[in-house]
């Protein structure tokens, strides 16, 4: 039995690595218990991953890299609810090197730059001295769904799992700014976190907001998801939640907020993560001499998540189609499906509105007259009248793709 | 059977969370120390796979290479350079060329082509 699950890993293993020699299989040590793999259906490339259970705090996720963790929300625990459970919220770090072991006690959250008083805020002062609220958003990565790029391009390789929604309690910051009195003439707010670069030249990853933005009322510093203190690997014991905007900005493990008077002139803010500054931030392959500009807002998705592509479906009856769809920056608006390849679309019924920058359940109903395959296709129109295009959003980067989904069914 | 109980628990819990607007009463939060896992893995043997193992092993895993699609050498080449100049990996110019070679070789258009036709 050993034996049998020995091999079948191995030739799970050699698919995921195309084939290489069983000799240097043996250098490959992944955790014991990935085993169990799932397949993205993506053409052209490594299409299978791990599911990983080795990481702390963690259940069941897509390893999409090791180190620094790259961990996937699994696709059918979108089905369950509007909620993503905590131990399946994704994982995306830039640098490997952050602590495993944070004292609640010694951590500090300091506050400087243009400000009247720099301040040094305890995790106390932050719980107990300040008022806070909740609010419901989605934390996507600009890359989430990378791996569909028609061409392929190069970052995380991520399905549509980079993701995640939950209630979030903190403390605006906003309070924390008039607290250390932000001084005039300041234009941005600088944040970091606890990760450092492996490298000591290497950029340390920071991420800025306008002052307006940061003082806008809604801009959270964090300290718990869904009702319980933040997962390590989702940025303990504090992170920005910037609702409405690309995971990018939440920046995790904050430790530090820096008030600028200039323009912040930092790699990831001035050159990592930008797009085309075009309609969809859509450009040919191959085109140039375009503007590139940041990754800023979410844009309206939608999801079936009670079927995938190539099930089966009843013919003649009437089958239900359940899913999520977010606005982006706003809320959702309605949702509509199409059983046709998107030639006519039907109102679904949404559910309750949990939160603006949340997501939103739909369900409705439909028949398939004809025995063969078909075309299901789920769009989503934001409280801004913005909806999902058709045509497929493309950029050299890969970020905020946001075209209608495709789900091909057999009707039998 | 474990699992079944842990997702009736997730489920439930789901229901019991506190309403939007209602802000959560956690008063306090628990020290941390966790280990967070790394991986030895090194890339597939063959022309090039010392510099590729001692040159990019330092910052990520062999599963972030092994994961990415089939690219053009000129693609390559870029994520090399992008290494090199915007995140300071300090590799030589013949170890630079000995990844791309390796890169092209092993995640070359080809390879793409390949996995097509086995489809």
């Amino acid at each position: 039995m050993q034996d049998h699950e020995l091999q079948r890993a191995r030739l799970t293993r050699r698919r995921v690595l195309g084939g290489m020699g069983i000799a240097s299989l043996a250098l490959m040590s992944p955790p014991a218990s990935a085993q169990e793999t799932v397949d993205l259906h993506v053409p052209g490339g490594p299409s299978t991953r791990m599911i990983t259970t080795s990481y702390p705090q963690k259940g069941r996720m897509i390893l999409q890299r090791s180190s620094p963790p790259w961990l996937e929300t699994p696709f059918e625990v979108f089905d369950k609810g509007v909620f993503t459970p905590n131990d399946q919220h994704y994982v995306s770090w830039h640098w490997a090197t952050f602590p495993g072991d944070i004292d609640v006690d010694s951590f500090r959250l300091t506050v400087r730059g243009q400000v009247n008083q720099t301040l040094s805020l305890s995790l106390k002062d932050i719980l107990q001295s300040l008022p806070r609220f909740d609010i419901a958003a989605v934390n996507q990565c600009a890359g989430n769904s990378r791996i569909y790029a028609v061409p392929r391009v190069a970052g995380a390789q991520w399905a549509d799992g980079s993701m995640s929604n939950a209630i979030w309690t903190g403390v605006r910051l906003k309070d924390v700014l008039d607290r250390a009195g932000v001084k005039p003439g300041a234009i941005q707010v600088r944040f970091g976190g606890l990760d450092e670069p492996v490298m000591p030249d290497a950029p340390k990853f920071l991420k800025s907001l306008t002052i307006d933005h940061a003082r806008d009322g809604e801009v959270m510093i964090a300290f718990a998801m869904n009702g319980e203190q933040l997962p390590l690997l989702n940025g303990f014991p504090l992170r920005l939640v910037v609702p409405g905007w690309c995971g990018v900005y939440w920046v995790k493990m904050l430790n530090d907020i820096e008030v600028l008077d200039q323009s912040d002139t930092n790699y990831w803010t001035t050159t990592g993560y930008r797009v085309p500054d075009t309609p969809h931030n859509t450009v040919k392959p191959g085109e140039t001499g375009f503007k590139l500009v940041p990754v800023t807002r979410n844009a309206p998705r939608s999801f079936i998540t009670n079927i995938r592509d190539g099930d089966g479906v009843p013919v003649g009856t009437p089958a239900s189609a359940r899913g999520i769809a977010f606005g982006g920056d706003c809320g959702v608006a309605r949702v509509d499906l199409s059983i046709d390849g998107g030639q006519s679309w039907q109102p679904t019924e949404l559910g309750a509105n949990q939160g603006t920058y949340g997501f939103r359940q739909w369900q409705t109903q439909f028949t398939l007259s004809a025995r063969g395959p078909h075309t299901l296709m789920v769009r989503c129109t934001n409280t801004k009248n913005e909806a999902q295009p058709g045509f497929r959003v493309w950029n050299p980067a890969g970020y905020l793709f946001n075209t209608i989904e495709t789900t091909h069914v057999v009707a039998a | 059977m474990l699992r079944t109980v842990l997702t009736t628990v997730a489920v439930l819990g789901l229901v019991l969370l506190p309403h939007p607007g209602q802000a959560t009463a956690i008063t306090t939060l628990k020290s941390l120390k966790l280990d967070v896992p790394a991986s030895d893995a090194m890339f597939p043997g063959g022309p090039g796979s010392d510099a590729i193992n001692n040159n990019c092993l330092a910052c990520h895993s062999a599963d972030h290479v092994l994961n990415q699609p089939s690219l053009s050498r000129e693609a390559w080449q870029e994520v090399v350079n992008k290494m090199i100049t915007a995140y300071k990996a300090p590799v030589s110019p013949d170890d630079a060329k000995a990844i791309v070679d390796y890169l092209a070789r092993t995640k070359g258009p080809d390879k793409a082509s390949n996995a097509r036709a086995q489809q």
